[in-house]
């Protein structure tokens, strides 16, 4: 077999190479021209979309979080300011990772600036951040702290101190329940707080004014663009290029000023020291709250600086309850307060006449009922008529007085003065109280049998027991009412708004309900005399009110905690103290034209004439006899502002 | 005073000057030009990439001074006989080194690449972007054109073999460009047409195999490739970051040494593999157009050279250096603008790195050699 031999054919050969280095060069050029639209589609046709995520890219907007709006009282007297403290806060960015982070958290509870409890609720915190932002652990560092930190710092890397402006409230826990207080950001907040405007701050306002108004108090925050390199870590130039950055700077928050006296504030508090009661003051002319306190109150200072899981719990399990607000939140019976109120709705429905009298044997019963209702005053009053009956708080009186107006109009006239609903004073947290009527118990009760309104309870009513529930607010409102003889004001604790950088005050409106027509002033007078007589020699009030050089018109009140048995006898001294009745005391002054409407109410204090008497006037005496006013240790500084 | 006159006899001295030096050195005139046109810019752009850093400047200089040397010496020194010579033996060398560097190869960015000789660390699969081309265009040399069947599967397996290797190391990457330099030996010795669309499907089926023996990070490159924006952060970074650098960059550019992609490190390996993105950032869409024809001019140029060739194995192994050549700038400008995905190649001529630079100067000293050495009467 012949093997085939192939010959070399050089002309063939290079014309292969040729044709096929053509071809090449051809595919070479498409491929090329692929690639050059590829660049202009890029660069031409996108161009503007890379652009803008360019933009964003190397520009990050870092917030400037504005400094929070100051809290004065009426008088300019400075109730919360913004002081710089020391902060140690954590970049996780520099921390590392996980474990790193857990390390540096576990050598902070060594050291003993962060509780163990405390751990997992910061490391969620600073895991909810981005990692290049600095979040703070401990609010507000003491001497003592920041030298121990000092003494390990060189351990911690991406953990530093850094000086914020945090809030401070130079009284304490005077007057907390009215002014609130500011508290980190819970994770609960950041659900429903607009991320953006929050972007850099550390506080958020909780409950009382600094809840209410957080809003107006926070500011707009400023931001200042910074140029960051791919690891988020700002740098100075790009390249040869210093790119133009924007800085917009942070608006502070509105200054408030409350309608609080800080002298009547501190009058009340003090009068009310050790006690767990409420006390409040309202300008009867424009609903301006004067004085608003509930004890035992709180330190909110400890709040800003940050509370412990442990020390939260120890506030908040205490049993006399120092972070519930009873001026607003405690509902109570009024007891004998109402009786005033009673008295009005007899004269305007006609069923008595302030001439009429009746004869109190000290109970009262219902004909054809064997239940019997005890006049306080076992003996009885005798022959009373209506400004003797509020005098000596008759109960036989106005148990009568109850029967005959029936619980339907009790609750009509009553609402007028806003029992049972809230006065709508501008801070949160206000409870309705609860004045029954025959409707209200046919929705309250589910079973057919519970829903029938007896008689009997309507005479519970007319001394402000059974049912009935009203705050120490609304006694305050109420009474207002009848200093003002039927002038009825939206109470409100902010006064004015002054913005931020500006010198004038916005006067807030204020607020007038339907003025009280139904009632003409002879009958109001009838009232106020009644009232001003219980203050008067053998009133229910004398005491307290001996020796004023203005005239107070008031009622005390009593209201049971602990139901007697038919038949059977109050003895105080065998009662627990919890189990006390709770003292009221309703009272304007002057007389005859009335600056102040007072309402005390203290837990378990046995006698409104005894216990929450003699508070009111201390108030009065702040107001009316500034003489006499205890010292407000901080001097205004702005002048009389109101 | 007394002003010179512009005369043209003496620039045409000149010219006669720099064209006689240029050929007694062994280089062609346009390609050298040419290719040092693109060189300076690269330095340009290096200096600008590399965040203004000076050092890694000295050092591109550096590598642009061994590569020219290098380029220089082939082309004056390296005749096509002694080439075909050395051949086989590069071939055997790169083989061994291969061999050497997965027993004991340092590892470097996870894969085994690096060789380490003391006074330089090289990859000996660099050996290879040369080696395989010119042991194909040995083999076809004494062989008639165009190859048999047989001499196909010869070259396949001359191919395979590196190419393997070097995949396994794992740099699929160069893999593929070590086997397409190969391939492009075979289609330029004029593989029937045939075959090639034949083995097309072929191809497909042993792509789908080679799926599951790929390494996870190389299918998470195709994948990414696919999809960059399932992963921003992750794999899909590179490719997101250089498409927002060029087209950011739009008609003019945001100005030398101002990107803000490339300044601020949001580019990754902006100064090597992604170099192409700072250039479309800083200096906008017609610098690269200009780029991208003198690549062109670059490559037909050396397929003009190749051409000329008066042997199998110098037409073979110059039009396979011309060609891959482009096919780096292709992969390269293909995957920093999102149409290819993403294998570590550099941009030829520019990138930073001493041994893509020196490869491809020295492969173009081969071709110029194999230009300037022939004979003036055909044999």
């Amino acid at each position: 077999m012949v093997r085939r031999v192939r010959i070399k054919d050089h002309w063939g050969e290079q014309r292969i190479f040729t044709i096929r280095s053509v071809v090449a060069a051809v595919v070479v050029g498409v491929l090329l021209l692929t690639v050059a639209f590829r660049l202009f589609y890029l660069q031409v046709l996108k161009h503007d979309y890379y652009a803008e995520l360019s933009q964003g890219n190397r520009v990050r907007t870092d917030p400037i979080p504005p400094s929070r709006g100051l809290i004065f009282d009426r008088h300019g007297v400075v109730l919360a300011e913004n002081l710089p403290a020391f902060q140690l806060e954590l970049v996780r960015e520099q921390v590392g990772g996980l474990p790193e982070l857990d390390a540096a958290l576990g050598k902070l509870v060594a050291i003993g600036l962060l509780d163990a409890e405390d751990v997992g609720s910061t490391k969620r915190t600073i895991l909810s951040h981005h990692v290049y932002e600095s979040v703070p652990i401990k609010l507000q560092l003491d001497d003592e702290e920041m030298a121990r930190f000092a003494v390990h710092r060189y351990e911690f890397t991406g953990v530093d101190i850094r000086t914020r402006l945090s809030r401070h409230y130079p009284f304490g826990p005077i007057a907390v329940h009215a002014l609130g207080y500011v508290a980190a950001i819970s994770e609960q907040d950041l659900k429903h707080i607009d991320s953006v405007a929050y972007a850099g701050t550390t506080l958020i306002g909780k409950l009382g004014v600094e809840g209410a108004y957080e809003n107006q108090l926070h500011g707009t925050p400023g931001y200042r663009e910074v140029l960051v390199n791919a690891a988020g870590r700002p740098v100075e130039r790009q390249g040869a290029f210093t790119p133009k950055l924007n800085v917009r700077q942070p608006i502070a928050g509105a200054d408030l000023i409350l309608s609080l006296d800080m002298r009547v504030q501190r009058a009340a508090e003090d009068a009310l020291a050790g006690k767990r009661g409420a006390a409040i003051a309202i300008d009867p002319h424009t609903g301006d709250v004067i004085a608003l306190a509930s004890t035992p109150g709180f330190d909110p200072n400890a709040f800003a600086r940050g509370l412990t899981s442990k020390q939260f719990a120890v506030l908040q399990n205490d049993i006399d309850k120092p972070l519930i607000n009873r001026a607003l939140r405690g509902a109570y019976p009024p007891g004998s307060t109402v009786k005033p109120f009673y008295a009005m709705a007899a004269l305007k429905y006609g069923v008595m006449t302030p001439e009429q009298t009746i004869f109190c044997p000290g109970h009262f019963s219902l004909p054809g009922s064997r239940n019997v209702f005890r006049d306080w005053k076992p003996k009885g009053h005798g022959v009373v008529a209506m400004r003797h009956a509020i005098m000596q708080s008759c109960d036989v009186y106005f148990y009568t007085v109850a029967n005959k107006l029936g619980i339907d109009r009790m609750h009509d006239f009553m609402s007028i003065f806003g029992f049972g609903e809230v006065t709508g004073i501008d801070i949160p947290g206000e409870k309705p109280g609860l004045m029954p009527s025959t409707d209200w118990k046919r929705h309250a009760y589910k079973r057919a049998a519970e829903q029938v309104w007896f008689p009997g309870e309507t005479i519970s009513v007319g001394i402000g027991q059974g049912y009935m529930l009203a705050t120490p607010m609304q006694l305050a409102h109420a009474v207002s009412a009848i200093a003002s003889r039927g002038e009825i004001y939206k109470p409100r604790l902010v006064a004015a708004v002054r913005a931020a950088g500006s010198n004038t005050l916005t006067q807030r409106p204020v607020e007038p309900e339907p003025t009280l027509t139904a009632v003409t002033r002879d009958q109001w007078q009838v009232v106020v005399d009644g009232m001003e007589l219980a203050t008067g020699p053998g009133g229910t009030a004398a005491a307290a009110t001996a020796g004023s050089p203005y005239k107070i018109a008031g009622k005390t009140g009593s209201a049971q905690v602990f139901t007697i048995a038919q038949g059977e006898k109050y003895h105080e001294k065998d009662l627990n103290e919890r189990l006390l009745d709770h003292a009221l005391f309703i009272s304007f002054a002057p007389a005859e034209d009335p600056k102040l409407a007072v309402a005390v109410f203290v837990e378990n204090g046995k006698h409104g004439g005894s216990t929450a008497a003699p508070i009111a006037r201390k108030m009065f005496d702040a107001y009316l006899l500034p003489d006499k006013a205890p010292a407000v240790d901080k001097l205004p500084p702005l002048g009389k502002l109101l | 005073m007394i002003y010179d006159e512009f005369s043209p006899s003496r620039t045409r001295r000149t010219l006669n000057l720099g064209g006689r030096t240029l050929r007694a050195l062994g280089l062609d005139g346009p390609l050298t030009g040419v290719l040092a046109i693109v060189v300076c810019f690269g330095i340009l752009v290096v200096y600008s990439a590399s965040g203004l850093n000076v050092k890694m400047v000295e050092h591109h200089l550096g590598n642009i001074v061994i590569a020219v040397a290098a380029m220089i010496a082939l082309a004056k020194f390296a005749t096509p006989h002694y080439l075909r010579l050395f051949a086989p033996i590069a071939y055997v060398i790169g083989i061994l080194l291969l061999i050497v560097v997965d027993v004991t190869g340092h590892v470097g960015k996870g894969a085994q690449r690096w060789l380490d000789v003391g006074f330089v660390r090289f990859q000996p699969s660099e050996i290879m972007k040369l080696a395989v081309p010119m042991i194909c265009a040995w083999y076809m040399h004494e062989r008639p054109l165009p190859p048999t069947f047989k001499d196909l599967l010869v070259m396949g397996l001359l191919i395979a073999i590196p190419t393997a290797m070097i995949a396994r190391q794992p740099d699929l990457g160069t893999a593929l460009l070590i086997a397409a330099s190969g391939l492009i030996v075979m289609l330029l010795a004029g593989m029937q047409l045939r075959i090639i669309v034949i083995s097309i499907p072929l191809l497909a089926t042993a792509a789908v195999a080679a799926w599951h023996f790929i390494h996870d990070y190389q299918r998470q490159r195709i994948l990414t490739f696919l999809k960059p924006e399932n992963d921003p952060l992750g794999t899909g970074y590179h490719i997101i970051q250089s498409q927002i650098a060029i087209g950011s960059g739009g008609l003019f550019g945001k100005g030398y040494m101002m990107g803000s992609q490339a300044q601020l490190e949001f580019l990754p390996e902006r100064s090597t593999d992604f170099i192409f993105a700072v250039i479309g950032e800083e200096f906008g869409l017609l610098p690269c157009l200009v780029l991208l024809v003198l690549y062109g001019v670059i490559i037909g140029r050396a397929l003009y050279l190749a051409m000329q060739g008066q042997d199998t194995f110098s037409r073979l192994t110059g039009g396979a250096i011309a060609l891959s050549f482009f096919v780096y700038v292709f992969v390269n400008s293909g995957m920093v603008s999102g149409i290819l995905p993403v294998v570590g190649v550099p941009l030829p001529m520019i990138s930073y790195g001493g041994t893509s630079m020196v490869t491809l100067l020295a492969g173009f000293g081969i071709l110029m050699s194999l230009h300037s050495h022939r004979k003036l009467i055909g044999s």
